[in-house]
């Protein structure tokens, strides 16, 4: 497989950063410290390179209801300037892929426009799904993940260090701009989609650049951040945190074997909305015979009471029989304790219900717990 | 580069022996391994007054990204533990040659070691 490098591989490599391979990229895993990275995020701000991540417009007419149809959630109610976390579904019911879907500015009369970010590894799949699923409609699908950037502020201190770069008549855009919101901002004269999203639970941005802007925000963010304790941060940090928040992982929680209200994703599957979409008739009757019946297992958060941590594809047991399986877990750095995500079988699944996991020979003590397992004061 | 320490001696499966000076070995981790981890947050020892034995399992170093059992270099009977590492893993991180020691064995017997040299070339290591 070749393996891509986005357009701040030099600024990693100057920081001394260890790569890894994620979906097809090279990316940073961490830079100095993982759990430095973690813990900035948490207390103060974290800098992250997600270039990986896809970029697919979807302009016409029909964007709106092309979309209602392509992905399982009501796009087309969501009103210009929002964001809404969805899901492409096979006719199965079967995940594709999670994503976020952006509403933008009409670019004129009569013509709407969203940008879709799926995930980096299903980046292709997503975009050619999408074009074939786009037949009979007014709409065009363009993918631009490879000359967008995308560049992560994340922590308490995100706003303050965006209000050192955006201009002074810019500054209420940022402060008034709600989660799951973008608006475009400008930053050294370059034009930015600027949003208020992210994959840590802490507060935070998300921005989506040219490529060749790329390196200057970058750098810009670091100095801008420098009193205010932003460091770069890596996909290690980027997983432990998304794990804490209790969000799922595309690969790991999610896949096209499992579906949406197995992986406790039934609130974003809307089978109320008016319009057919690609895995209505599956969903309907996987929900209308409820998550026992069909799927057998959910997707669950589980505390360890040991500080040994569990980690993906160790079984779950209840009285030595398997019951499940881990997608996720380590020990977490802001709680102190293991957590750990884990499809097991619907009748173990309520929190409060003690479980264990097999620990490379040894059985060790989980507790299922309500999601997620860390969440930020407010 | 990760460090490596030319007075000791390395396994395959990247645990450092201090040189034997008639009395107990000391045994660690080599920095190859520790950076390899990431940040370590939890360790197994072997009990003090236990037997281990060269190239079998007799402890778990931990790291948030992954686990990693631990193997002794040596056989014998474990005399000591380093007691400051169980209850701050980031010492081995931080010193894995020096502050970050796991345990001490009076060693009857070695399992195949490596030289400074040898380890270095094999684990792209820096003497």
């Amino acid at each position: 497989m070749t393996e891509n490098h986005t357009a701040l591989y030099e600024q990693h490599k100057k920081a001394s950063a260890s790569f890894t391979d994620f979906g097809g990229w090279q990316m940073p895993l961490k830079y100095e410290s993982e759990l430095a990275e973690h813990h900035a995020v948490r207390n103060a701000a974290g800098l992250f390179d997600l270039s990986h991540m896809g970029e697919i417009w979807v302009t016409g007419p029909d964007a709106a209801a092309f979309l209602d149809y392509a992905l399982v959630g009501k796009l087309s109610a969501i009103t210009v300037g929002k964001a809404k976390y969805s899901l492409i579904c096979n006719a199965d019911g079967g995940i594709i892929d999670d994503l976020i879907s952006y509403r933008r500015p009409s670019p004129e009369e009569g013509v709407d426009k969203f940008l879709v970010v799926p995930n980096a590894g299903n980046a292709k799949v997503v975009a050619s799904e999408l074009m074939e699923r786009a037949t009979g409609f007014d709409v065009a699908v363009e993918d631009a993940s490879a000359e967008t950037s995308l560049i992560a502020v994340q922590g308490p201190n995100a706003e303050a260090i965006l209000l050192k770069l955006v201009p002074a008549e810019q500054h209420a855009l940022v402060t008034e701009l709600k989660y799951y919101a973008a608006v475009e901002v400008t930053i050294d004269g370059d034009e930015l989609l600027l949003a208020r999203t992210g994959y840590t639970g802490e507060d935070g941005f998300e921005i989506y650049v040219a490529n060749s802007d790329a390196p200057s925000l970058w750098e810009a963010l670091l100095e801008a951040g420098e009193d205010h304790g932003l460091i770069p941060a890596g996909l290690a940090a980027r997983d432990s945190l998304r794990l804490e928040a209790g969000m799922p992982l595309y690969g790991n929680e999610l896949s096209r074997h499992v579906n949406a209200y197995g992986a406790g994703l039934g609130p974003v599957v809307s089978l109320a909305k008016e319009s057919d979409f690609v895995g209505r008739e599956a969903l309907t009757a996987i929900k209308a015979a409820g998550v026992g019946s069909t799927i057998g297992q959910k997707l669950v958060g589980l505390k360890g009471a040991g500080r040994r941590a569990a980690r993906g594809h160790y079984s779950v047991l209840k009285d030595g029989s398997l019951i499940g399986e881990v997608t996720s877990g380590q020990p977490s750095p802001s709680l102190g304790y293991p957590v750990a995500l884990a499809y097991v079988d619907v009748e173990h699944s309520e929190p409060g219900t003690v479980v264990d996991v097999d620990l490379r020979g040894k059985a060790e003590p989980f507790e299922v717990v309500a999601l997620p397992f860390y969440k930020r004061q407010k | 580069m990760s460090k490596v320490v030319a007075e000791l001696k390395y396994s395959a499966e990247h645990e450092w022996v201090s040189a034997d000076g008639g009395g107990p070995v000391g045994i660690g981790i080599s920095a190859v391994a520790a950076d390899a981890l990431g940040d370590i947050v939890y360790v197994d020892l072997p009990e003090v007054g236990s037997t281990v034995t060269a190239g079998q399992t007799c402890g778990e170093v931990e790291s948030t990204k992954s686990v990693s059992d631990l193997y002794s270099p040596v056989t014998g009977e474990v005399t000591e533990i380093n007691d400051a590492v169980v209850g701050d893993p980031a010492l081995i991180n931080n010193d894995p040659y020096g502050a970050g020691w796991l345990f001490k064995v009076a060693a009857t017997e070695e399992g195949p070691l490596m030289s400074a040299e040898e380890y270095a070339a094999a684990n792209g290591g820096e003497l």
